[in-house]
């Protein structure tokens, strides 16, 4: 990115002056943010929504959002799957999510099989009409290969149930991550073909630089950003404002 | 732990060692890589001068270079250096001198205090202790329901009051009634917070002023990239904590935030978590951790968890066995059962001297699965097959491979790795130390038995 700026601005196509050049730079960096980028896919009957990532990235409440989003704006019937059958109290933290963003819930018990609750709420969901199915799932390092597997087989029982599905995989990356998180994104990939990143916690002083290693290593999109605790803290991603605010101090 | 920080400190160093006389040159070479190698693992670039720069200055020392072994020094003085940036010796919790001790714990959300509250619960549970945990998280959406669950996992009292308490109450009331009941240590879970948002910091200040700790822990997700030193710093002057609890440290997280916070905030690391369950938490050893870092093992903490964890009379039972070569398959299975007490294998790999670099190993995808594939093919087998696995014919084999869902091929494999590891372990008994490239072949065989599989 950089040697390209400098080719650029040696080539005279953009002005050698600080504020050209960062303007410039702030659309380079956006464009390689935006790469391949596409709306959330919605089209399945039901669209089912796979959430993966590690623990504590915000894949919960992330889902509490999206729930809302579909259902208050889109008038969407949405259902939610608490595939998190190992945390304590995870269903409950899901149930209350629901509770909030008026949706239906597909509740699992702790110790229980995360793939049985996939396949569980499709079913419901194919009963009830619901058009969006969001699954949740337990929260897992990437470097646990048998849970990396635990993953794929989830993902394997939603593709028999409806053709295409999962089709939209998101996987949660929290903005304070270092390093690391391309890691995460590249297993994860591996593991259950992420279509696109969810960054959460831009409300704090992390930028989450590492989503641009992301799109560009791994070609994986940003889709969505978390910004706060509401329902209503979660946007689609603009990559000239990421830019912006990257380089902003 | 910190795999790519390690390997690339320790190439650095190994180049340096096997040098016979060191030159300037030679040691800012050195330390370019390391600043290199420490920035790439995430460590706050400002924490990377100074530490380099200290380092320079120690190594380019006249008695250094002019020593006789001077690429051993530089080695040591990286070893003591690392310690001191992550906290010198070990640092001790506060604890009452009568009445509950009482932790408040605080963090940003998904740090992992919950999971760490429990934790820490239980590892003073261990020690005998009666511990309380009071649920003061009245925001993130059955917080207190999970602190419930786990927090009786653990062994511990929970104090709730539901979610439509204020915390600062919540928490005062916990620690009347731990002092009411006795209690010997209070820990208090609190919601996770950005260290920006001026409400719940002033909160989390109520919380302390209310309650006085006597300790507080700041719990920091080990993955946390440049962003881990602001957020220490702000919590340091608002919390004023007293020490950090690391987080997801089982992860392949670089290193970045353990070797950070430290020198941002002057504040130890004292409790590391290493994994899923409640036991894979332990107090944080600097000392230790640097010695893994640079490939030296932690054979102390090895020692340690061995001796609260493996069976002694067990173990003398073996030691029998093999002076009088009787080893059978059935203390094989023994054997695998205490050691995988220990923890996960890949972890007790790390504390071996020297294992970390070695490549068998860790190409050798040291997963738990295979482990539980041996031992479901010993437990196939009758205990006459057990103690003398000659018997074992086709179709004896045959047998096994079904009862144990395994292949054929997999059962012979194990077999005749068992045989070479008697084999060996004669040669030990009789004073003839097979060599480690020896030793790591033959686990890494077990662990991946050649056949295709799928």
């Amino acid at each position: 990115m950089v040697e390209r700026l400098e080719h650029e601005v040696e080539a005279g196509a953009v002005p050698a002056d600080g504020a050209a050049v960062r303007e410039r730079l702030i659309e380079i960096l956006a464009e390689v943010a935006s790469t391949g980028r596409g709306p959330i896919d919605l089209s399945g009957e039901p669209a089912v929504l796979l959430m993966v990532g590690v623990n504590g990235t915000g894949k919960t409440t992330t889902i509490g959002k999206v729930a809302w989003h579909l259902s208050k704006e889109l008038g969407l019937s949405v259902l939610l799957a608490a595939g998190d059958t190992y945390r304590a109290a995870a269903s409950e933290q899901l149930d209350k999510w629901a509770e909030r963003a008026g949706v239906e819930l597909v509740g699992s018990t702790s110790g229980g099989d995360p793939g049985a609750v996939a396949f569980d709420a499709i079913t419901a969901a194919r009963a009830r009409n619901v058009d969006v199915v969001i699954v949740d799932t337990a929260g897992r390092l990437h470097t646990q290969g048998d849970l990396m597997d635990e993953l794929g087989k989830v993902r394997r029982v939603i593709a028999k149930q409806v053709p295409g599905a999962p089709h939209e995989t998101l996987i949660v990356i929290d903005a304070t991550t270092g390093q690391n998180g391309l890691r995460q994104a590249k297993v994860f990939a591996e593991a259950v073909d992420v279509d696109g990143v969810v960054l959460t916690k831009l409300d704090g002083t992390a930028k989450g630089g590492i989503v641009l290693a992301i799109a560009s290593e791994l070609g994986i999109p940003v889709k969505l950003i978390g910004t706060g605790e509401s329902l209503e803290d979660l946007r689609p991603f603009d990559p000239a404002d990421f830019a912006r605010a990257l380089l902003s101090e | 732990m910190f795999d790519q920080l390690s390997e690339r400190l320790q190439a650095t160093l190994s180049d340096v060692r096997s040098r016979g006389k060191l030159t300037e040159a030679d040691v800012d070479s050195a330390m370019r890589e390391i600043r290199l190698a420490l920035l790439e693992a995430d460590v706050n670039f400002k924490v990377v001068k100074s530490f380099t720069a200290a380092l320079k200055e120690r190594c380019l020392e006249a008695e250094v270079l002019g020593s006789l072994n001077p690429g051993q020094q530089v080695v040591k003085i990286v070893d003591e250096e690392l310690t001191a940036l992550m906290g010198g010796v070990g640092s001790e919790l506060a604890f009452a001198a009568n009445g509950p001790t009482v932790i408040l714990m605080a963090g940003l959300q998904g740090s992992g205090k919950t999971t760490a509250c429990a934790k820490l619960a239980h590892y003073f549970a261990k020690d005998g202790k009666d511990v309380a945990l009071a649920a003061c998280d009245v925001y993130r959406p059955a917080a207190i329901e999970q602190l419930v669950s786990i927090g009786e996992r653990a062994g511990a009292h929970v104090y709730q009051q539901g979610a439509d308490s204020d915390p600062v109450e919540i928490a005062a009331w916990a620690l009347d009634r731990a002092r009411e009941e006795r209690r010997d240590v209070l820990i208090v879970d609190t919601a996770g917070r950005l260290h920006i948002d001026e409400d719940l910091m002033a909160e989390l200040a109520r919380i302390r002023k209310r309650t006085k700790p006597h300790d507080v822990l700041l719990v920091v997700d080990a993955m946390t990239g440049q962003d881990a030193v602001g957020v220490a710093e702000s919590f340091a002057e608002v919390a004023e904590f007293d020490g950090i609890v690391m987080t997801k440290l089982d992860g392949d997280a670089r290193g970045g935030a353990a070797l950070s916070v430290k020198a941002v905030t002057g504040k130890p690391i004292m409790f590391a978590s290493t994994g899923e369950k409640l036991p894979d938490f332990d107090r944080f050893h600097p000392e230790r951790m640097a010695s893994r870092i640079l490939g030296m093992g932690d054979v102390l903490s090895l020692i340690e968890k061995a001796e609260q964890e493996v069976d002694q009379r067990q173990t003398e039972d073996l030691q029998k066995k093999l002076e009088s070569d009787s080893f059978t398959l059935e203390d094989l299975l023994k054997q695998m059962r205490q050691v995988r007490k220990l923890g996960p294998l890949s972890s007790l790999l790390g504390m071996m001297p020297g294992m970390g670099a070695m490549k068998q190993i860790k190409n050798a995808d040291v997963s738990e699965g295979e482990l539980d594939r041996v031992e479901a093919i010993i437990l196939s087998m009758t205990p006459a097959e057990r103690a003398d696995p000659s018997l074992i014919n086709g179709s004896r084999r045959k047998r096994i491979a079904n009862g144990s869902g395994t292949k054929i091929q997999q059962v012979k494999q194990l077999i005749k790795q068992f045989e070479q590891m008697r084999k060996m372990m004669r040669q030990m008994v009789s004073g003839k130390i097979p060599n480690a490239q020896q030793l790591a072949q033959t686990t890494s065989e077990v662990q991946r038995p050649r056949v295709r599989r799928r």
